[in-house]
Formats: structure tokens, C-alpha cells, sequence
């Protein structure tokens, strides 16, 4: 490669570069980090699914940050910073909010251990009624009983 | 059958949890957002009142701010409150202090009327694009920050200000040695 052409290469690695810095923002994106946020006068919905003002003029802010080279990260970061972790639709795995994600499946472990131990309980139960309930062998002595009965029946 | 009486007292007693949890979050406000920006430095902001004149945290700085978030629409708080506002900033803005009202959300006509009706004399301007808000952590109106003369925040008064309230917080700040 002659060095004019390398030159030129450089060139336009750099152009690539600038372009890349100042591309336009992906609405994707936006609306990504918006549907994260709690709109915070309709407390219910995300910023990315209210119709209100505040939520579009947050959503411009997520949009000029994005733009002037913001992480999607730092983005929220910023949000947080001025709200507190309110501001999350979904709240962050640390301290008492991990209630919130373990509480569920802890009551599932604890109903599914109480269902086994009561069926387990249950099947013990009618094994033995069953058992109590099952036909006695008839003996040679309960047999000749039987038949003298029903011999005596019959004379009647 | 000790495992029955287990079973017996304690599926009532589950309940507790439950009703421990339920208490706890009917006993908390969903509208009071806890703020975080107390003690930390007040963010810069630059408006145009709608007087035409430039107003900024910076040009403030060594008094102490009353930062007030208002809009036309908001009945009755902002009703209630324009008038202490306007009675503390004649009390007070020769001690010190100055009362910057933001109008967020609103139409200009709405926001001029306003002003107009209640007579107001400190700056005024409109949040155009909602960035002071944010900055703020503003979630409605009216909504009051205190912000001492080395430009931090020092207090937060969710809805309308009082004079009791305008008072304690604006002496408090406006008696600490700059």
C-alpha cells in the first residue's frame, strides 16, 4: 500500500469515526431506557408508555444525553441520581428489595413441601384403612362353621 | 399429631407476614418520592424569565435560593401558596434571599395570567423541555427546594408552602454565615 493510500485509509477510518460519534440516536434505544423509568406523575406506567408531557420531556432528555455521547447506563445513572431508585419500574437486587424477588419463589418452595408432606401423610393413611379393610383369610375351622350354618339354614 | 397442631397454628400464623407487609405499604405514601438531591450541590440551571431577563443559579450564588416549581394548573396548591410566596420574597429579598418561581408544563398565556393575578415581583421562568425539573427530581407541582448560600440543597417542601413554612426554612439558611 503506498502511503498516500494509507494516508487516505486514515482518512477515512476518522471520517468513520466522526460520523459514528455524532450518529443520530436509535429511537430503540430511547425507548429502551424509557421503558425502564417510571413516569413520575402517572406513577403506573413507564415513561416509554405515557402520553403525558413530563414522560416526552423526558424522553427528549434521554435523547439529548444519548446524543451528546451518553451510555445507556449513564443515562439512567442520571435519572437515579436526581430521583432515587424510585425512579426503576423494576427495583434494583440489593438489601430489603431482594424480598421482593425471593419472597415468591420461597412461598412456592414452602407450598409445594407442604402439598408433598400432606399427600405423603394422605397415602399412608389410606394404605393402612386399605390394609384394615382387606378380606381375612378364611380359615379350615371358619370354613366348616360356614358350612354347618348354612346347613342348619337350609333345614329350616 | 404434633405435626397437626404445627400445621394447625401455624397457617393462621402465616397470615402475619402478610398482614405485616400490608400495614407497611398502606402506611407509606406511593406520592412521597424521597429525595436524594438533600445536601447535595443544587444543580446549575440558566432561564429566561418571561420579563425577558436572564436568571441563573450561578448569578445566586453567596444567597439563598428559594427554587419554587409551579404551574396555572395547579388547583388549588398553587393558588394557595402564590401569595406567601410573594409576601416572603418583599420580607426577605433584602436580607439575602431570592425566590425564583420555574413554571413547568404549562402554556405561556396560562403562566402569564398567573403572574399577572397574583401580582408576582420575583423571576419567573418557564422550564422549556422539562430540564430543570428533572434536574430537580421534580414529579409534580407545587414543589419548593431551599438551597443554601453555598448552593446546596438543604430542604424540600412538597406542595403548598405556608408562611409558617417559607419562614422556618428562609431563616434557617438566611442566619447561617455564608
Amino acid at each position: 500500500m503506498s502511503r498516500r493510500r494509507r494516508a487516505l485509509a486514515a482518512a477515512w477510518l476518522l471520517a468513520g469515526a466522526a460520523t459514528v460519534g455524532a450518529a443520530p440516536v436509535a429511537e430503540e434505544t430511547v425507548q429502551a431506557i424509557a421503558a425502564q423509568l417510571r413516569c413520575v406523575v402517572c406513577q403506573n406506567l413507564s415513561v416509554a408508555d405515557s402520553p403525558s408531557e413530563t414522560a416526552n420531556q423526558m424522553r427528549g432528555i434521554i435523547r439529548e444525553r444519548l446524543a451528546r455521547g451518553e451510555t445507556p447506563d449513564q443515562v439512567r445513572a442520571y435519572f437515579v441520581e436526581r430521583y432515587g431508585t424510585w425512579i426503576l419500574l423494576e427495583p434494583p437486587r440489593q438489601g430489603f428489595n431482594l424480598v421482593v424477588w425471593v419472597a415468591p419463589f420461597a412461598a412456592l418452595a414452602l407450598g409445594l413441601a407442604l402439598v408433598a408432606g400432606v399427600m405423603w401423610r394422605w397415602r399412608r393413611a389410606s394404605d393402612r384403612s386399605r390394609a384394615a379393610a382387606a378380606p381375612r383369610p378364611v380359615d379350615e375351622a371358619g370354613r366348616e362353621r360356614l358350612r354347618r350354618e348354612l346347613a342348619d339354614l337350609d333345614a329350616r | 399429631m404434633t405435626a397437626r397442631v404445627a400445621l394447625r397454628a401455624g397457617i393462621p400464623l402465616a397470615v402475619v407476614p402478610l398482614l405485616l407487609l400490608l400495614a407497611y405499604g398502606f402506611r407509606t405514601d406511593p406520592r412521597a418520592i424521597p429525595t436524594p438531591l438533600i445536601g447535595k450541590p443544587a444543580a446549575p440551571f440558566s432561564l429566561t424569565t418571561f420579563a425577558g431577563e436572564p436568571v441563573s443559579l450561578d448569578g445566586l450564588r453567596g444567597r439563598v435560593v428559594v427554587l419554587n416549581f409551579w404551574a396555572s394548573w395547579c388547583v388549588p396548591a398553587c393558588y394557595d401558596e402564590a401569595p406567601v410566596l410573594e409576601r416572603g420574597w418583599r420580607a426577605w429579598r433584602d436580607r439575602g434571599v431570592t425566590l425564583v418561581g420555574v413554571n413547568i408544563q404549562d402554556t405561556e398565556d396560562a403562566a402569564r395570567q398567573f403572574l399577572a393575578r397574583f401580582d408576582h415581583t420575583f423571576p419567573n421562568a418557564p422550564d422549556l423541555g422539562g430540564r430543570v425539573s428533572v434536574d430537580y427530581g421534580v414529579y409534580g407541582v407545587p414543589e419548593t427546594f431551599f438551597i443554601d448560600r453555598a448552593g446546596r440543597v438543604r430542604a424540600k417542601h412538597v406542595g403548598a408552602v405556608t408562611d409558617q413554612v417559607f419562614e422556618r426554612h428562609v431563616r434557617a439558611l438566611a442566619e447561617e454565615p455564608s
